[in-house]
């Protein structure tokens, strides 16, 4: 298993990792949260051995790394914008790896092609990476690193340049290559819809810290702060509490009600709706029926108890 | 490429592009070359041609300078690697300074460098071809640092970390990964320092001694002391054949090596040594080339010091003074080394920076011609164009003999190669996909060009320039003879006090030799700046 | 690329050609162009005296050493670069000649030249100007270590100083072709083959130019020097002193005089002179005796003229050479590339 130790990193007077401690288990996959800037990337070169930290140390199986170069340390990267080598072919950029290790040319060729296979580009072997699409390109960067079987995959943001469509389906491919391979993983990412899909477990990240460790529904259910409620969406947060959209009770009609709705959002098969209480407050819910209010109705508003979250 | 675009105006754009330079080398390189070969094959007496090429001499000294060149360029790039390095990878105090400093070898004189190194080498090395070698890569380290440092900083540096996570150690990620990133500018490097080594003239015959010859040596033996100018005539087409044959065989590699689509801004590349391993790396690296080019040029200093028995600022006093060695006082002299040297600068980037552009956009067969034709005044003989010249330019309305720009058009024609040497590889590396979103963004191919290209290429333009500036005030070769006396430069100055009698002349030639070193640092970093704080770079 | 970038290009790059081409070949027949080689030197006043007189504008072109410019002579023959040529060594005159470079002129000067100098009965050049190339020592080096300094051509070869001479190769270098010019005139046609080869054996140093022999090799030029005897001019005592950045009372550098060979400088007016009138007003300065007797300051050489006072540096330290080595110069001219390959063949190879 991988541990990281109180591990501190600061560039020209600017700390950007502040005493982060995360420990990942054999066979996890952990995906790190948190907006750009927040100290993602150099947790991960920290991992990697690409950046020393000034502080706190990286353990991997009882083994303190610190004395290990990056080359020797058995942990892959998937760089953000991929850093494929493009003087090389994509079978070149795969066996790259394996190259390394000395493995005989055959055992090489094999596994390029089971690679190839895995992330969907069988055939691609000879083609230049400068002429893959940022898919491919990504599919190239996620082969390379999975070839010579990691001990730790490490992914920064790999799908931050794709578009949504390219994106969703990745994701699902991704998830089910996780399952497939059984790596250890560490995935950065500053979309929630990534961190909650793909991760065991979900580290929160921000301005260097790490704000909050848990499952995906251990952190919905709870979040650390205010902050971190609205950062992943929930936006009524009131007298330290929040209140969960879908225990936002909304009804048309019944009495004169006691809010107006000003927006109707549809995302999927639920919709959100902002209504503005009479009391000035604004509140969000989350409707799931095909027929909702529209904008100008007055409605009646309730809260459901159970969707309140104390924030300690 | 051009396809999609307005058809007349990348005509128009072409015909700029290969028309200037090739109009201008054509009336200033080809035609007096021609000129004097013609008339040399021409003139009677002497060996007959065949009889020339055919000799054993020839082929030993053939021999020898092919040899030599190839292990000059060797030793430069082995001696300029870890600094060029540094460079590349690290952002440190006095960073700009170092790059200005490392040019100063390169604008020496040879007989100035060549008297310092024999002050300096130990007795068994002051003669031999170790001697030329190491004197080669004194002069041209600052051809690697620069060009390939440049490039180097440009280099995205997580393609070699990738490399670092899928188990590589520091040298197969160097080997298997920098190096063929590098190669283009690399390639570039040593094309130049081969070419420069090809036609060493001065430092073959001082450390070399008269056992050693190259063909520029040989060229200058059979036209100005034996007068046979059908020998030199055809030893200088046996330099060309194989100066083209190299210079084609490097603008070839140079296509086919140029990798795109990887090159970043050098802020977001260089960062500060961190770790006491780095900070060690990068003191390491500096202070040996420190120490290589330190040591003649203190030297230097010491000679132009060295009067009435002591040491003192005699000499420095006395190049205040009017001298009966020079037509002008030796201040003049710096001040028109500055103005030829601007001068030729601006012919330099303008016809130079118009060739790269074109030679950039294509890799046909006959771009790569053309980007070899520009090559070739590097290799020719200095001595052979200065009379083609000479002969050609004598009559109206082509009388240019003693007119005062004519010396930066000579000048020019040594730093147009370097200018597209430097400027190309950049181009190259320009990722296809910024032009195509500049165009799909609306930008008419020639705003693509000042928008994407430009840019781009400015910082090369830049360090092209600074390189022009500082070769431009140390040529000599041609310089000597088309510069009129009474405007002479600095190197002229130099050369006219060394060959007088007595301790104080050769310390100001040597104080001298100090001036064009701080001319040089202080313009070259001074060239270097006001790109940085104009054009704002990136 | 606009049509306005365009039009810049034009603006840069063709028009200063244009208008410059235009300065550089209007010439006004006033002018008149010495061509000449690096070593040329005249002081301002002695050469805005000479414009007042003649009322000539008087431009100069070096044009590399003296080999160099004579080549460009001989190239441009018939259209010269200017009007008037300086700098034909003796052992160039002959190729000079040949070279159908010049026009006659007899100047009214040339009474006053030694008679011994004037070697072109035609008077295509006139000598202007003569040095003698000697052998000369470090005077300090051998005063310090208690040796007994050469004192004839022959002693060079002696065991003890066997290592100590440094000369110039006659392929490259002017002084070092009158050193060999100087050996052949002693030792004859066929035995100075022997100096040589002796001269070899005794370790000689060979450097390509002067430049080197004197200010890196010799002792004498160079504190890094560790060569006590080098070939140079016999006016070297005199340039020690007057070049010494102190005042000293003895000069550090003295003459082997049986070693010296006379070398004459020649000038004549370019066949094709534009001005071939004010050609002849120049040449008739450089025979004046204002001209004559600046030139051993400025030039390190001597004046051709008779009776014409040296400056008191040069009557105090450099001596007379009264009896140099001399060859004929249709001799030189001759032999001159078969003697040099020959030494090559016994020196280097």
């Amino acid at each position: 298993m991988l541990r990281v130790e109180h591990s501190t990193v600061r560039f020209d007077g600017r700390t950007a990792l502040d005493d982060v401690t995360l420990d990942v288990g054999d066979g996890e996959v952990v995906t790190v949260l948190g907006p750009s800037g927040s100290g993602k990337t150099t947790l991960l070169r920290v991992i990697a051995g690409l950046q020393r930290p000034d502080q706190g140390r990286v353990v991997l199986d009882g083994r303190d790394l610190a004395s290990v170069p990056p080359h020797r340390r058995g942990i892959g990267l998937v760089f953000q914008d991929h850093a494929l080598f493009h003087h090389r072919d994509v079978a070149g950029n795969v066996a790259f790896g394996l190259r390394m290790r000395n493995e005989p040319a055959a055992a090489i060729g094999r596994r390029v092609r089971d690679m190839l296979e895995l992330v969907g580009l069988s055939g691609f072997e000879d083609r230049s990476v400068a002429t893959l699409s940022g898919g491919e390109q990504q599919r190239v960067a996620l082969a390379r690193a999975l070839a010579p079987g990691p001990r730790v995959l490490l992914l920064d943001e790999p799908l931050g340049s794709l578009d949504r469509r390219l994106r969703d389906r990745l994701l699902d491919d991704l998830a089910r290559l996780f399952a497939e391979v059984q790596v250890t993983a560490i995935y950065v990412t500053h979309d929630q819809a990534e961190a909650f899909a793909l991760g065991d477990r979900v580290a929160v990240m921000r301005t260097g810290r790490l704000v909050q460790v848990g499952t995906p529904d251990a952190i919905w259910a709870q979040p650390a702060d205010a902050d971190l409620a609205h950062f992943l969406g929930l936006r009524n947060v009131r007298d330290g509490s929040v209140v969960r959209p879908e225990a936002v009770l909304v009804r048309v009609g019944g009495g004169d009600g006691n809010g107006v709705v000003l927006a109707a959002i549809r995302q999927g098969p639920t919709v959100r709706l902002v209504v503005s209480l009479d009391s000035g407050e604004t509140l969000e819910a989350l409707v799931t029926s095909l027929e909702h209010p529209e904008p100008g109705d007055r409605v009646s508003v309730e809260i459901d108890p159970a969707g309140i979250v104390e924030l300690p | 490429m051009d396809r999609h675009r307005d058809p007349l105006s990348a005509r128009a754009w072409r015909a700029v592009g290969y028309g200037v330079p090739l109009a201008f080398l054509a009336f200033f390189f080809v035609f007096p070359l021609a000129e004097i070969v013609r008339r040399g094959l021409g003139s009677g007496g002497g060996e007959s041609p065949w009889s020339v090429l055919t000799d054993s001499d020839t082929r030993q000294v053939l021999w020898f300078t092919v040899w030599q060149a190839v292990a000059s360029t060797a030793l430069t790039i082995l001696v300029a690697f870890p600094a060029a390095y540094v460079l590349g990878r690290y952002e440190f105090p006095g960073r700009s300074a170092v790059r200005a400093l490392v040019t100063v070898p390169f604008v020496l004189p040879t007989v100035v460098v060549a008297l310092a190194f024999l002050a300096i080498l130990p007795q068994g090395l002051q003669r031999g071809w170790a001697a030329i070698l190491i004197a080669h890569a004194f002069f041209n380290v600052a051809v690697v640092v620069r060009v390939v440092g440049t490039f180097w900083a440009r280099l995205d540096p997580r393609v070699s970390e990738a490399a670092a996570t899928l188990g590589a150690g520091p040298w197969r990620r160097f080997r298997e990964v920098t190096l063929p990133l590098l190669a283009p500018a690399l390639s570039s490097a040593a094309a130049i320092v081969f070419l420069f080594s090809f036609t060493s003239f001065g430092i073959v015959l001082i450390l070399g001694g008269p056992a050693y010859a190259t063909l520029e040596t040989e060229i200058y033996n059979q036209a100005v002391r034996v007068f046979d100018l059908r020998a030199a005539a055809v030893l200088s087409l046996v330099q060309l054949t194989c100066v083209a044959l190299a210079v084609l065989a490097t603008t070839r590699l140079e296509a086919r090596l140029a990798i795109r689509g990887q090159l970043r801004s050098e802020r977001d590349v260089l960062r500060r040594a961190r770790t006491r391993g780095e900070k060690l790396v990068v003191l390491a690296s500096l202070g040996g080339l420190a120490l290589f080019l330190g040591l003649p040029l203190a030297a230097l200093v010491e000679r132009s010091l060295a009067v009435g028995g002591g040491h003192n600022l005699a000499a420095y006093r006395a190049l205040t003074e009017p001298t009966a060695a020079l037509l002008a006082t030796p201040w003049e002299a710096v001040l028109n080394s500055l103005v030829y040297a601007t001068g030729a600068t601006v012919i330099a980037v303008v016809v130079g920076g118009l060739a790269a552009f074109a030679i950039a956009r294509s890799s046909r067969w006959s771009t790569r011609l053309f980007d070899g034709l520009l090559m070739l005044p590097l290799g020719a003989s200095a001595v052979m164009l200065g009379f083609g010249f000479v002969i050609t330019f004598d009559r109206a309305p082509v009388d240019f003999r003693s007119a005062p720009w004519i010396v930066p058009v000579a000048q020019a024609l040594v730093a147009i190669p370097f200018v597209v040497r430097i400027v190309v590889p950049t181009l190259r590396a320009i990722d296809e996909r910024q032009r195509e979103a500049a165009a799909l963004l609306g930008a008419p191919p020639r705003r693509v060009w000042r928008e994407i290209d430009l840019p781009i290429a400015l910082r090369a333009l830049a360090v092209a320039a600074g390189f022009a500036f500082a070769i431009s005030l140390g040529e000599f070769g041609a310089t000597v003879f088309l510069a009129r006396p009474d405007r002479p430069t600095l190197p002229v100055a130099i050369f006219r006090f060394l060959g007088r009698p007595g301790e104080l002349n050769a310390a100001e030639a040597y104080a001298l030799a100090v001036v064009l070193m701080v001319v040089t640092a202080v313009s070259v970093f001074l060239v270097e700046r006001i790109r940085v704080r104009r054009l704002g770079w990136f | 690329m606009t049509y306005r970038h365009e039009a810049f290009l034009t603006l840069v790059v063709v028009l200063p050609a244009l208008g410059l081409a235009g300065c550089g070949s209007a010439e006004s027949p006033k002018d008149v162009v010495l061509v000449t080689h690096d070593s040329f030197v005249v002081s301002k006043s002695v050469r805005e005296e000479v414009e007042r007189e003649t009322g000539l504008r008087w431009r100069i072109l070096q044009s590399g050493d003296a080999g160099e410019a004579l080549t460009k002579a001989l190239l441009t023959a018939g259209n010269p670069e200017g009007d008037v040529f300086f700098g034909v060594d003796i052992d160039l005159l002959s190729r000079a000649l040949a070279g159908n470079v010049f026009d006659t002129y007899t100047p009214p000067q040339l009474g006053g030249v030694d008679p011994r100098y004037d070697l072109d009965p035609d008077h295509h050049v006139v000598p202007v100007d003569h040095s003698e190339v000697c052998a000369i020592y470090d005077r300090t080096w051998f005063t310090s270590r208690h040796l007994v300094p050469p004192r004839h051509l022959t002693d060079l070869v002696l065991r003890r100083y066997r290592g100590l001479t440094v000369v110039e190769n006659p392929a490259t270098s002017t002084p070092g072709l009158a050193f060999l010019l100087a050996t052949v005139a002693h030792y004859g046609d066929f035995s100075w083959h022997t100096f040589w080869e002796e001269l070899r054996a005794d370790k000689v140093l060979v450097t390509d130019g002067w430049e080197e022999a004197y200010n890196a090799r010799f002792t004498g030029g160079s504190a890094h020097g560790t060569y006590p005897i080098v070939v140079s001019y016999s006016t070297d005592p005199a340039a020690a002193v007057y070049f010494a950045g102190r005042k000293i009372e003895r000069s550090p550098v003295a003459v082997i005089p049986d070693t010296c060979f006379r070398q004459i400088e020649f000038a004549g007016i370019l066949r094709g002179a534009r001005n071939s009138k004010g050609a002849r007003k120049l040449i008739d300065f450089l025979l004046s005796e204002r001209f004559q007797a600046g030139m051993p300051l400025t030039m390190f050489v001597l004046p051709a003229r008779t009776g014409v006072p040296l400056p008191p540096v040069f009557r105090r330290f450099a001596p007379t050479i009264s009896h140099p080595l001399e060859l004929p110069a249709a001799k030189i001219g001759a032999n001159r590339d078969r003697w040099v390959r020959e030494w090559t063949d016994i020196v280097i190879r």
